[in-house]
């Protein structure tokens, strides 16, 4: 009874015209950048926070969650359309998704998707719900060695869910984890590694470093590959399923639904992990895997429900536990922050009417997708015909302004090219990324509650080890990373991010 | 040498820089003891573990190869252009304004692609510098110099 007083609290909060109003916004912007490729919800989160200072923290949070997974949605109109993932997490649904489209059935490939992503939306909304309360609790009970632990329990599974070589991320995490370093250090006062520039002093910006990483690395790798863009000509007609359809695709949502929501927790894993894993779920369970590649309707329905599953289940560590488990949920931490409030257990009941509205809300934002997507169609395919050579230094000046406008200083903009050339630089020596920004993250974090966790033991290590949560978290990190050395394990993982890339 | 080989070499490289680099320098601060850990302690170890990881990298590239891997091209343009205008933005947005390093960073990354043409890239840039004029500066009052410091006598 208590979750559904809860849930009517939250309702109350995200339709109040305000929220609702932003929530629209959200998600309608969520699913422009989700459909232009190039230009993802870390860019455009991090362009927009500045904007949502005037906003009360609530409906900042509610629209900057709208981006996200609105993004989810028009990643696959793109992936079907024209074959080009207009997201990372919707690269699994071109395989299908165009097969589809070239045989005349782009509609129903795009219903499906868009079905598949509101019902794994409401499950893993209502599961965020149920979780929140129970996990808020144990977090309660977490001393200093138990938040530790947690963390290096979080950055092994970035590890494990990384593509290519386990200890190229290990060394990824471990220089976040120093980057996340520099500039004033808490306890002491010290400036570290900060050279004597004063920007440096507060620490490096976290949307610098995303944007080089991510933005400015991406574009150039775009422009160095030949992209070819063909959108289908064709006019898309045909949304309605058949019967024979609805039967095959209804228990890929389901498994592609739980599959994702699973993902979506655990730490470092995501949205990306969860469509892949789901469609190679799909192919191992079908009577008939020749099918999967040549149109399959289950290729299109169980990753698309999983990628829009996990991208809402990957709050609950963040929002129970105040841990980002991706770069996306680092960004609303810091939203959070800057909006003054603390991400972690505490704000179920602090802020009980911002917990329940931002999930109540993102409910509601997934029915306004269904309605929004499939009339807005022919829009999104009018804008994909914008070739890329005009989209990016667009993409590059919004980049510039929102770094700027951040601190107000042109430092931070000389430092997201620096980025940009590290991010670059990595990316073809074939490092991952993600890794770093989330050891980034976590890593002022992991010092404090290390320094604290030593000493309360008075500079005994071994506290980590007595005390069963804070072991349980370090044994399950240690057994991870046991079964990806292990060979036939690592086979697969590999072939299942070279079908990625 | 491999291809392969010499990706993980370099990458190596790099972590043994920033390794040596952070334990270096947080050698100057105060390292602590391990019940009470000064600024160093942390940073020292991180950079001594990431040292150590770039060091059996490189060894192991060394040993290990998996024969010949085709590296993609590397093309100096996109690179030099995408950065150097992101940079120029950076240090011509306080003395020139908003209005001025706009058209700037748009041209010379317009020129990056393989598909440039003149008179679109200049077109597109004034389009853009249209859109952000009245998101950001009308709409959405960002603190940001429009015009030129000589102009409007501000810093």
């Amino acid at each position: 009874m208590e979750l559904l007083s809860n849930l009517a609290l939250g309702f109350q909060t995200a339709i109040s015209p305000l929220n609702l109003f932003y929530c629209f916004l959200g998600v309608l912007i969520g699913t422009l950048i989700g459909v232009l490729p190039g230009i993802g919800p870390v860019q455009t989160i991090a362009i927009l926070l500045p904007a949502t200072f005037a906003l009360p923290p609530v409906t900042a949070l509610i629209m900057l969650a709208g981006i996200y997974y609105g993004a989810q949605y028009g990643g696959s109109t793109t992936s079907i359309l024209v074959n080009v993932p207009g997201e990372a997490s919707s690269v699994v649904t071109c395989m299908d998704g165009y097969q589809m489209a070239l045989q005349g059935r782009a509609g129903v490939a795009l219903t499906i998707a868009a079905l598949g992503s509101f019902v794994a939306g409401c499950f893993a909304t209502l599961l965020l719900a149920v979780l929140a309360i129970p996990l808020s609790e144990v977090a309660f009970k977490f001393g200093p060695a138990e938040y530790f632990s947690l963390m290096v329990f979080g950055l092994i599974g970035s590890i494990v869910f990384a593509s290519g070589s386990v200890i190229k991320a290990v060394g990824m995490v471990v220089l976040g984890l120093i980057l996340g370093m520099v500039g004033t250090d808490i306890t002491s006062g010290t400036h570290r590694f900060s050279f004597g520039i004063p920007e440096l002093a507060d620490g490096i910006g976290f949307v610098p470093l995303a944007m080089g990483l991510f933005g400015i690395s991406e574009i150039i790798k775009s422009l160095e590959r030949k992209e070819k863009r063909e959108v289908l000509k064709s006019k898309i007609m045909g949304f309605w399923m058949s019967k024979k359809e609805i039967r095959a695709a209804a228990p890929a949502v389901a498994r592609g639904t739980l599959t994702g929501s699973l993902l979506g927790i655990l730490p470092g894993g995501g949205v990306i992990l969860a469509s892949f894993i789901s469609y190679m779920l799909e192919k191992r369970i079908s009577r008939d895997p020749q099918s999967f590649g040549k149109g399959n309707i289950r290729g299109v329905a169980a990753p698309e429900s999983a990628n829009n599953a996990a991208s809402q289940t990957c709050f609950v560590p963040l929002l129970t536990l105040g841990i980002p488990s991706n770069v996306i949920l680092a960004m609303m931490a810091g939203a959070m922050i800057i909006h003054g409030i603390q991400p972690g257990p505490r704000v179920i009941s602090s802020n009980p009417s911002l917990f329940w509205g931002v999930i109540v809300s993102m409910w509601v934002g997934n029915l306004m997708l269904v309605i929004l997507n499939l009339p807005l169609i022919g829009v999104w395919v009018k804008l994909l015909s914008v070739p890329y050579r005009l989209l990016y230094p667009a993409i590059l000046l919004f980049c510039c302004i929102g770094i700027y406008s951040v601190n107000n200083n042109t430092f931070d903009i000389g430092l997201t090219a620096f980025f940009g050339l590290l991010g670059y630089t990595f990316a073809k020596l074939e490092c991952e990324p993600a890794p770093l920004i989330l050891g980034f993250v976590l890593g002022p974090m992991m010092e404090e509650n290390l320094r604290r966790g030593m000493l309360l033991s008075r500079g005994d290590p071994s506290v980590f080890f007595t005390r069963p949560l804070s072991l349980a978290f370090l044994l399950m990190a240690f057994a991870m990373l046991i079964v990806i050395a292990l060979p036939a394990i690592r086979r697969k993982r590999e072939d299942a991010f070279h079908e990625e890339g | 040498m491999h291809i392969k080989r010499a990706k993980d070499f370099k990458a190596g490289l790099i972590f043994i820089f920033f390794g040596i680099g952070s334990a270096v320098f947080s050698g100057t601060y105060q390292i602590g003891t391990s019940a009470r850990m000064g600024p160093g302690y942390f940073p020292f170890a991180l950079g001594g573990v990431l040292a150590g990881l770039g060091l059996v990298i490189v060894l192991r590239s060394l040993s290990r190869g998996e024969g010949m891997r085709k590296a993609r091209s590397f093309r100096a343009k996109p690179v030099v252009l995408v950065v150097s205008s992101v940079v120029l933005f950076g240090l011509l947005l306080r003395p020139l304004g908003l209005i001025f390093s706009t058209v700037i960073l748009i041209i010379v990354s317009s020129m990056a692609s393989d598909e440039f043409k003149k008179k679109e890239a200049i077109l597109n840039a004034f389009v853009l510098l249209a859109i952000v004029l009245i998101i950001f500066v009308y709409f959405l009052k960002f603190q940001i110099p429009v015009w030129p410091s000589f102009l409007t006598g501000r810093i």
